[in-house]
């Protein structure tokens, strides 16, 4: 059964024809060609999907495109301003905040969530909110790092 | 603009590949947006038992992406209006089945009046699984170890439903009847979750066992003591994770009734609580360590529930 999405994704309004069974994550990949969310478990595990759906983070693998209709979708390629890397990836950057790079999307992602909810979170609270998101890498120590230091930018 | 791009083209040793995005994790089905309750209840009712709701969709997406499932129809009811409303009242909270987890966490009449369901929530998959899954959701989905049927046992919800035939009120206990399996018939949905009041100065508690952060408890336990005179006047305790369905050690609530609520009678009632279950043993934990964590469990959230009674009250 084919479906007409419409939704707006990095400030642009795009629609599309898509099968209804198409998830988000699958409409954003494969439709649009925003490959910089990843899929890692499609069951909601990982973290490597996280977008922001209407301000929220959510995991892009369990949400349908059809979901998603006239809803405000912010992903890892919409961050940044032009050349200019986002606060949060930038500390990303100066940290050491990624190996393989794979899970880091959706830490990006899940970071600014956190950060836009707890501007001045502490190294306990970064660990825990970090729960829904896996580095097989396991970098956790720089990604906290990472946290702790672009919110300080984001806040200035 | 961004640009469609139906099928990636790549050149990989001197060879044209054209890679067909038709790729789907989800079986096909039918998608139908339900736009108000009557929408959803007779697109339920046409297709005779073989359609689902979408709600949150956080554990019927990943299910439907391992081929667990294959519904010809989901019934999408994120567009019905009103659905998501939190209110107090007189008897208690009114809770709309399509309130989101993170939504009814932080929501202030939750705090102030259930902080027992506001600590079970904060133990579901992570924030941006709270972002999207719902309290209907979770109660319709029945997961023999999850929070929410837990508090819905615990408080004695009441489980406003709608079918064909009409509205109804299915009390918990009468909700949950196996692993994955509810009273809910086919053409139903949950509309509502009603919440009784709790008298003034009721302590509670919450604990669980999990492998990892996140995931469904290997034992969940939650309490909620109520005094009267330095005596139990009631006390509930609901289990999670050791039966096919959250259940009330109601043996255990026993032992409490009428008695100060001091260490011996705790360790009393904690024993009984263990002695009660009959866990299974899976690849996750042993029948022995669940019960054991029965023990210790019930006997943490009564002293936490034993703390906030004698708080509340002074």
């Amino acid at each position: 059964m084919a479906i007409t999405v419409s939704m707006t994704v990095n400030g642009a309004a795009v629609s599309g024809e898509v099968e209804a069974r198409t998830l988000l994550v699958q409409y954003l990949r494969d439709h649009l060609g925003l490959t910089g969310t990843h899929v890692g478990c499609d069951t909601s595990q990982c973290g490597a999907c996280v977008i922001h759906v209407n301000g929220a983070a959510v995991k892009s693998c369990t949400m349908l495109a059809a979901q998603a209709e006239g809803a405000t979708v912010v992903t890892i390629e919409g961050v940044a301003d032009g050349a200019t890397l986002h606060p949060m990836q930038e500390a990303f950057r100066d940290n050491h905040g990624l190996q393989c790079g794979f899970c880091t999307p959706g830490m990006v992602m899940s970071a600014i969530d956190m950060v836009t909810r707890h501007p001045n979170p502490d190294e306990a609270l970064i660990r825990r909110e970090l729960e829904g998101n896996l580095c097989r890498c396991t970098g956790y120590h720089n990604i906290v790092k990472s946290i702790a230091a672009g919110a300080k930018a984001m806040a200035s | 603009m961004i640009p469609q791009q139906p099928n990636v083209r790549v050149r990989i040793l001197g060879i044209q590949w054209t890679r067909v995005c038709r790729e789907m994790k989800p079986p096909p089905f039918k998608y139908i947006a339900a736009g108000s309750i009557e929408d959803a209840t007779s697109a339920l009712a046409d297709n005779g038992g073989d359609a689902k709701v979408l709600a949150g969709g956080q554990s019927l997406v990943p299910m439907l992406n391992f081929r667990l499932l294959a519904p010809a129809v989901l019934v999408d009811i994120n567009r019905v209006p009103g659905l998501d409303v939190v209110e107090e009242n007189a008897d208690g909270l009114a809770v709309g089945a399509l309130a989101r987890h993170h939504q009814l966490q932080t929501s202030p009449p939750v705090g102030a009046r259930y902080p027992v369901l506001a600590a079970a929530i904060g133990h579901v998959g992570h924030l941006a699984i709270r972002n999207r899954g719902t309290i209907g959701g979770s109660l319709a989905h029945a997961d023999p170890a999850a929070e929410l049927p837990l508090i819905a046992r615990l408080l004695d919800a009441e489980i406003v439903v709608i079918g064909a035939a009409g509205p109804r009120i299915i009390a918990a206990r009468d909700f949950f009847l196996g692993a994955h399996t509810t009273a809910l018939e086919a053409d139903e949905i949950i509309t509502r979750i009603d919440l009784p009041a709790l008298p003034p100065g009721t302590g509670w508690g919450f604990e669980e066992v999990t492998r990892r952060a996140g995931d469904f408890a290997l034992v969940a336990v939650a309490a909620t003591v109520s005094m009267a005179d330095g005596q139990v006047t009631q006390a509930r305790i609901a289990l999670a994770g050791v039966g096919e369905s959250p259940a009330r050690a109601s043996a255990a609530e026993s032992v409490l009734s009428g008695q100060a609520l001091e260490d011996d009678a705790i360790d009393a009632a904690s024993q009984s609580a263990r002695d009660a279950v009959r866990p299974s043993t899976d690849l996750h934990a042993s029948a022995d360590y669940r019960r054991h964590l029965v023990g210790v469990l019930t006997g943490r959230v009564l002293n936490a529930a034993w703390r906030r009674t004698v708080r509340e009250a002074s």
